[in-house]
């Protein structure tokens, strides 16, 4: 029976993808779990296997052909085995494109102008970076600076990282300071926080934030409370980061957002970076500062490019918010991927004649809340934005602070927009509705506007 | 491979149906399979998918010796798991696509799905996690004073998790009916076991707990059976746990989007021709004589049957309605 080998998706996020090579002809007779081709995805280079016996009739691209939409005919197969009379062939359907979470690039352009960062110099230039890149290479740098800076985690040196955020370090640096780990989270960030006492400078790993919980009581028991616990003898100089909250279509135990979690503990600071150069930046302080440091980034994100300034030593204090975007009419508050759903939802308002001021947290803890107060003193509303649930959530914290500090500037009730208030589910159309929208920021901003 | 490795060479008293039956179930999980794969790549699978091809003679082998009653709990690769212990495939391939018509009514997708009618509970996403839950099962089992044996299953990276030995420990100074099957496909993403494991003998790893333990040929579905139904016998005679590490392979990359750049493809070829759990037991089957080549071909064709129905029921299934995004989250009280 003829069918067509259609382009597949060979991961949660690719869209299109390359032919990087054949490795049949035309004419070929394949079996099943035969290697047909070599298909180049948004993250790796990956075998296509052949899923029947037959023969390739036809090869439809070319080699090296790029930007091939998913699920577009690549080659003409003949199968040996007639396909049950019962059954009907499947018909060919339209990709479903994994969730992208908000819509596309539409802030793009914005990113590039607001990434500039007041406080440095008027000649700097600019690179393009991912998210990725700027993570690894602060890393790097700080690992070139400081001898006892060494990184630990799952599939961090060989494998390059699953997610290939430390891709090259291992080949720079060595497997004495990039160190593969088994799978033993507690383990390894309570071995972690003793390298830290005796000297060391750790950056511990998750392969993703929802495995940090096998290890939470080290990061809260062990490394937020024991410079106190001794007398202010013992600092604990630790960096734990990795991916944070949902990623696509993952489901209930790898979607969680932790950043209320640990923005909770005194002890430890905690920074979710959007832009790439805020990644690098606050990694880069994180690494240097005395303290404990949760970094929580995301994985969507890590694909996202955005303006990093070409300065040798690009740090970005802790504890220090960023305004994104002015406006006079209504301030939104977010961090991290919220920031994307954000600045999408600000450029709708402007085309409803409401102006948002856009303010990115960037540090959790310590949190900059005077500078969201300043903002709300001007425009009298607020609205804030978080994947996480809405219980205990840094909304509601804000919205606190906001009420003591700035009652009386106040035109209208804070709103917190967040993630439902339910685990993830994997269905694609509930997860879309679980996940914080756009659309949401845009009714809650209209509503505290009254437009 | 090294160290005491059971050998039941070709056919010793199993009846021809019940040869045809492993057959049929090994055949099952691999077509299954890799139409879950080809789903993936169409855009119908979303997130995590791991495949089970390669290991299929574990779980038909350890299944071949589960009485009714019998638990079973493993971690994310568990599409296998759930087919093999009688779970329906369009409802395993309709909760892949996250249809309504799914296990979990399509909210937990690969890693998630439980049958309480199958004693299958799961179905986890955090590596190690079912460990102590299937002692807890096998615990639940002695307490209630029924005869019935949980087979906790893990994977040989898995197998470095703390809570693994805290389970070892309980599992032993209780003499609980558990048998924990360490699926060892010497791989845990891109780590190999000799890169992650101090020792390469994980089935010693419960000397220290008094948990007898042996290394068995998982790429031989009748050694599997073999060692399984000892295994079983043990803890239904009230002995304690016992641990069986099953030398397996994954053919596949770990997830969908797994490139495998870590082994050669070489590697996988020869497990593939040499040591493939199938055709293992098909060339086996013929020449004993249990069955002719038309009698395998029949399976063939049965089960390519099934699981294109299985993939209709999944795509003609509807997604979940809205509302399900708000139920299941406690029960009334
Ligand atoms: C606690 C935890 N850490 C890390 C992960 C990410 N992860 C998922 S599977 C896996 C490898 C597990 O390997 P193994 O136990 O050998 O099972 P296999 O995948 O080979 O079946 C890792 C590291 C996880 N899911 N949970
Ligand atoms: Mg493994």
């Amino acid at each position: 029976m003829a069918s067509l080998i259609l382009l597949p998706a060979l991961s949660p996020t690719m869209e299109t993808g390359k032919v990087s090579k054949w490795l049949v002809k035309e004419g070929q007779t394949v079996t099943s779990g035969d290697i047909i081709a070599e298909i180049e995805t948004d993250k790796a280079v990956m075998e296509f296997e052949a899923i029947d016996d037959g023969t390739i009739t036809k090869l439809l691209v070319k080699e090296g052909s790029r930007e091939i939409a998913v699920n577009t005919p690549i080659a003409e197969f003949e199968s040996d085995v007639a396909v049950p009379a019962s059954v009907s062939p499947p018909p060919a359907v339209p990709a479903k494109k994994p969730d992208e979470v908000s819509r596309g690039p539409a802030a793009a352009s914005m990113l590039q102008v607001a990434a500039r960062d007041t406080e440095l110099p008027s000649d700097v230039e600019f690179r393009s970076q991912t998210v990725r890149e700027a993570i690894r290479d602060a890393m790097a740098e700080e690992m070139r600076r400081d001898s006892s800076v060494f990184l630990m985690g799952e599939e961090v040196a060989e494998y390059e990282g699953a997610y290939k955020v430390s891709q090259g370090l291992l080949a720079e640096f060595g497997a004495e300071r990039v160190v593969d780990t088994p799978i033993t989270e507690h383990g390894f960030a309570g071995l972690g926080v003793g390298t830290a006492f005796a000297g060391l400078k750790p950056i511990v790993e998750f392969m993703t934030m929802n495995f940090s919980m096998q290890a939470i009581d080290h990061i809260v028991n062990s490394a937020a409370k024991t410079l106190y616990m001794s007398g202010g003898q013992m600092g604990c100089p630790i960096v734990f980061r990795g991916p944070n909250g949902a990623a696509a279509r993952v489901g209930a135990q790898h979607s969680q957002d932790y950043a209320a979690w640990y923005a909770h503990i005194p002890g430890l600071k905690v920074v979710q970076p959007f832009s790439a150069a805020d990644a690098k930046g606050l990694l880069k302080s994180a690494i240097r500062d005395p303290n404990p440091v949760v970094m929580l980034e995301n994985e969507i994100m890590y694909g996202h490019s955005f303006d990093v300034p070409v300065v040798d030593d690009f740090l970005v204090p802790i504890g220090k918010a960023r305004i994104w975007r002015n406006g006079s009419d209504v301030t939104l508050v977010s961090f991290g991927i919220g920031m994307k759903h954000t600045l999408a939802a600000a450029d709708e308002l402007s085309q409803l004649g409401i102006e948002a001021e856009v303010i990115d947290l960037r540090s959790l803890r310590p949190m900059d809340t005077a500078s969201v107060i300043e903002s709300v003193k001007r425009t009298n509303r607020c609205v804030t934005v978080e994947e996480g649930w809405p219980v205990g959530s840094i909304g509601n914290h804000i919205g606190s602070v906001v009420m003591q500090r700035a009652f009386d500037w106040l035109d209208a009730p804070v709103l917190n927009c967040t993630g439902k208030d339910v685990p993830m589910p994997y269905a694609a159309n509930l997860e879309k509705l679980a996940l914080v929208s756009v659309d949401e920021i845009v009714a809650a901003a209209r509503s505290v506007t009254y437009r | 491979m090294s160290g005491k490795m059971t050998e039941t060479n070709v056919i010793p008293d199993a009846s021809k149906a019940e040869l045809l039956g492993y057959y049929r179930d090994m055949l099952l999980v691999r077509r299954f399979e890799e139409k879950s794969g080809q789903l993936y790549g169409m855009g119908l699978i979303g997130g995590f998918c791991h495949l089970y091809i390669g290991q299929e003679a574990v779980v038909v082998g350890v299944e071949a010796v589960a009485q009714e009653g019998d638990k079973r709990i493993t971690a994310y690769r568990d599409h296998g798991h759930m087919l093999v212990c009688g779970m329906d495939p369009g409802g395993v391939m309709a909760e892949l696509t996250g249809r309504e018509g799914g296990f979990s009514k399509g909210k937990g997708g690969s890693m998630h799905m439980f049958s309480k009618d199958r004693h299958f509970y799961g179905g986890h996403g955090i590596v190690g996690a079912q460990v102590p839950i299937g002692a807890g099962l096998s615990f639940a089992d002695r307490y209630l004073g029924n005869s019935c044996v949980t087979f906790t299953y893990f994977g040989d990276g898995a197998a470095n998790q703390g809570q693994i030995y805290e389970t070892f420990n309980m599992a032993s100074l209780w003499k609980l009916p558990v048998v924990f099957v360490i699926e060892n496909n010497q791989y845990a993403m891109g780590t190999s076991l000799a890169r992650a494991s101090s020792t390469a003998q994980l089935f010693t790893r419960g000397r220290a707990f008094d948990i007898p333990g042996e290394m068995v040929d998982g790429m031989d579905v009748l050694a599997v059976k073999a060692r399984a139904s000892a295994a079983a016998k043990h803890c239904r005679d009230g002995h304690g746990p016992y641990i069986l590490e099953m030398m397996t392979y994954r053919y596949r990359g770990h997830s969908m989007s797994d490139p495998a750049k870590y082994r050669s493809r070489e590697e996988v070829q020869r497990v593939r021709t040499e040591r493939d759990p199938i055709n293992m037991l098909r060339d086996a089957i013929l020449q004993s004589g249990a069955a002719v080549e038309a009698e395998l071909k029949a399976i063939d064709s049965e089960i390519k049957i099934v699981v294109s129905e299985a993939e209709k029921f999944a795509r003609e299934s509807p997604e979940p309605d809205a509302d399900a995004l708000w139920t299941d989250i406690y029960l009334p009280s």
